[in-house]
């Protein structure tokens, strides 16, 4: 893992005591509210309906274990004994001061993590693949690049005051679990002729205008990514609406003018910005890249696993749900699921952070990751592990066996924190997970992404969810939309709206309906629900969540 | 009255021939001021051009940054300043994206005082962009 140089560590202080002074010139006056806000914000500090929130960057949502209990130790001396993970890989503290947050950011500064750049009109911390460095499927490691990228977009001088926010994320493998055509620029490491390149992907976002993102060059070598990226910034910045800040994405630039006018222009200065790098960012890519280098694994016997698997079924259900292949046979990789039925999406206890960080360097040579879908990731286990950790984490309350099933929801903070929601998305999701664990079908139905989000601006990623909600607000009453057959992966597809919405009692059995009708529909237990949704288009389920209609139609 | 700041602080402004807009009469303009509304590539370059000024109507319309790059690249050596409501916490982003100087009102000079903005002057230091770039 890439551990912070000297050049990191300076100027991580040296931020955090610009970041001081701001607080204390605002609480002097020298600084306005308006023009402190964007200062905070590009320090992770929000105003929520509550209090203030600090949002700290899971760099590529890699951890250590000891920044896993520096996240812990926040969490208890500054805030309630707990965070929240999101899906952009951040953390969130919900409660803290704000004359305590630069003395939190001090103490993240101690274990090279920060809150930089996770927030505000400027270039977010770069997302990838939760599985990076372990997936069988990999074609190279995103991480280097991601880093390699937070460096060139941490306090780059140009791009502070966008005219909007700007997310970049990084696969490495064909099968994308990073949503990269659901970001403003998302990035495929790919081989072509033996030579490493990237398939650039421009002008994806959900939000109120959800776009699956564009091909803006089918392979730029990997050498070009600084130039070629910088070219893009520089023409969103000047091009991208400042007259509606509701138009300013870079997905609506893309839209007015044209893909192929985006690409002659960020062609043209690209030329030009080429030959301001001579090579010291592949250099450093270079030295990145050996920092990445894979924990050497261990071989031995598997046969604890096997027969774990035999004969304890808790075990075995577990393992078949929350492991994922690695491209070693030997190890796998272990989803930690933050949703046990009826807790919130995404919130990990201190106790529990702490439970995990251990256990990632007891059996998980001392890496963790945070997945988009609000987990907990130990990328590296060797199987005849397996036995000991799932006990340990069961102990913990943390060996909910349920990633990719109708429980696995993701959800935003919605009106439970979020001061733009208009409608609560954690109290939903919980409903949902408890109500199908009382029905004990999760299993049978299989593979189900539910995404909730408590406004339009799509946090919880509805619009590429199997089944996706979003809360509205309908004359002071919550409001449930349903969208059907949205899609995350590689096939990125934007769900199609159900129709009328639900309110808030309703959408617990609306959901409970829709699931009912393709247990019914599929035409063998394999086909899963996105597959039958595909087959058979919205119509059957439509009469599923609408039964009066049908009724009166008949 | 204005206030000039540079990595030395505040001063008075010392550039009094005035400035022309950007469009073809400017040809031969030995000042140009630009708004952010402007694309770079169009400015007219012409080689008696001393001084240009790109106006920051608001501190969160970062235009001017990327408006200043574009002319450093496009081989711009001249005088270039920015002007308006630019705050101090922004002086290293000017520096480093190509601008000589700012250019502020007294209101803003006298909210943040020349030592806010001294504070910045060390723009050179902790640069990830010095270290990836020749
Ligand atoms: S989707 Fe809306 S309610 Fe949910 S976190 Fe985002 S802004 Fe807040």
């Amino acid at each position: 893992m890439y551990v912070y140089s000297e050049f990191d560590n300076a100027f991580l202080a040296e931020r955090n005591a610009q970041f001081r002074a701001q607080v204390e010139r605002r609480v002097s006056g020298a600084l306005t509210e308006d023009e402190f806000k964007p200062l905070r914000l590009m320090n992770g500090v929000y105003l929520q309906l509550h209090a203030y929130m600090l949002r700290v960057a899971i760099p590529y949502g890699t951890l250590n274990s000891a920044q896993m209990r520096k996240l812990a130790e926040l969490a208890d001396r500054w805030d309630k004994g707990y965070g929240h993970f999101t899906t952009r890989q951040n953390i969130q503290y919900n409660w803290p001061k704000l004359t305590d947050i630069p003395d939190m950011l001090d103490s993240l500064a101690e274990v090279g993590l920060h809150a930089i750049q996770t927030s505000g009109n400027t270039i977010r911390n770069v997302t990838a693949d939760h599985f990076a460095g372990a997936a069988a499927d990999e074609i190279a490691d995103p991480r280097p690049v991601a880093e390699l990228i937070r460096q060139w977009s941490t306090d780059h001088p140009e791009f502070q005051f966008l005219g909007r926010k700007f997310k970049i994320g990084v696969t490495g493998s064909a099968n994308d679990r990073a949503v990269i055509k659901a970001h403003d620029i998302g990035l495929r490491i790919l081989e072509r002729d033996g030579e490493t390149g990237f398939q650039v992907v421009i002008g994806g976002g959900l939000g109120r205008t959800p776009m699956i993102g564009k091909v803006l060059r089918d392979f730029l070598p990997r050498a070009d990514l600084l130039p070629y990226l910088e070219a893009a910034l520089s023409v969103y910045n000047l091009l991208g609406r400042r007259d509606n800040k509701y138009k300013a994405r870079i997905k609506i630039t893309v839209h007015e003018h044209g893909i192929d006018a985006i690409r002659d222009r960020v062609e043209t200065l690209f030329e030009r910005l080429r030959t301001t790098f001579v090579g010291l960012d592949q250099a450093r890519l270079d030295d990145i890249e050996a920092a990445f280098a894979p924990p050497a694994l261990r071989g031995a016997s598997v046969a604890a696993f096997e027969t774990a698997c035999k004969t304890d079924p808790v075990f075995r259900s577990w393992a078949d749900t929350n492991l994922a292949e690695h491209r070693d046979p030997d190890h796998a990789i272990v989803s930690i699921s933050l949703k046990a039925h009826g807790a919130t999406p995404g919130d990990a206890s201190s106790e529990q952070m702490r439970v995990m960080a251990d256990l990632a360097e007891r059996f998980g040579y001392n890496e963790l990751r945070i997945s988009h879908e609000q987990n907990v990731i130990l990328p590296h286990v060797h199987k005849s592990d397996l036995p000991a950790l799932h006990a340990a984490l069961k102990a913990a309350g943390l060996a909910t066996a349920n990633i990719g099933l109708i429980s696995d929801i993701i959800a935003c903070p919605g009106m439970d924190y979020c001061a733009l929601a208009t409608a609560r998305s954690i109290p939903i999701a919980q409903e949902i997970a408890t109500r199908f664990d009382e029905l004990k079908i999760e299993n049978d139905i299989g593979p189900l992404k539910i995404k909730i989000s408590g406004c339009i601006n799509a946090c919880g990623h509805h619009h590429v969810g199997h089944i996706g909600i979003l809360g509205l607000d309908r004359a002071g009453v919550e409001n449930y939309q349903i969208t059907l057959g949205g899609d995350a992966t590689q096939d990125a597809v934007i769900g199609e709206r159900a129709g009328p919405g639900f309110s808030a009692d309703e959408i617990v059995p609306a959901i409970e309906r829709l699931v009912q009708a393709y247990l019914d529909l599929r035409t063998e237990p394999a086909e899963t629900f996105l597959q039958t949704y595909r087959r058979t288009g919205l119509a059957p389920f439509k009469s599923a969540l609408y039964p009066e209609a049908r009724a009166h139609a008949a | 009255m204005t206030t000039i700041v540079t990595d030395a602080g505040f001063a008075a402004d010392d550039w009094n021939r005035g400035y022309a807009k950007p469009n073809a009469a400017a040809n031969d303009a030995l000042a140009l001021h630009l708004e952010p509304d402007t694309d770079p590539d169009q400015v007219p370059l012409s080689p008696g051009l001393e001084m240009i000024r790109v106006n920051f109507p608001s501190f969160s319309d970062g235009r001017g940054f990327s408006i200043a790059r574009q002319l450093r690249l496009r081989g711009f050596a001249g005088r270039l300043r920015a002007c308006g409501h630019v705050l101090a916490d922004q002086y290293a982003m000017a520096r480093r994206s190509g601008f000589d100087e700012v250019e502020i009102d007294d209101d803003l000079a006298a909210r943040q005082p020349e030592d806010q903005w001294l504070a910045r002057a060390n723009w050179r230091d902790h640069d990830y962009q010095s270290r990836l770039r020749g």
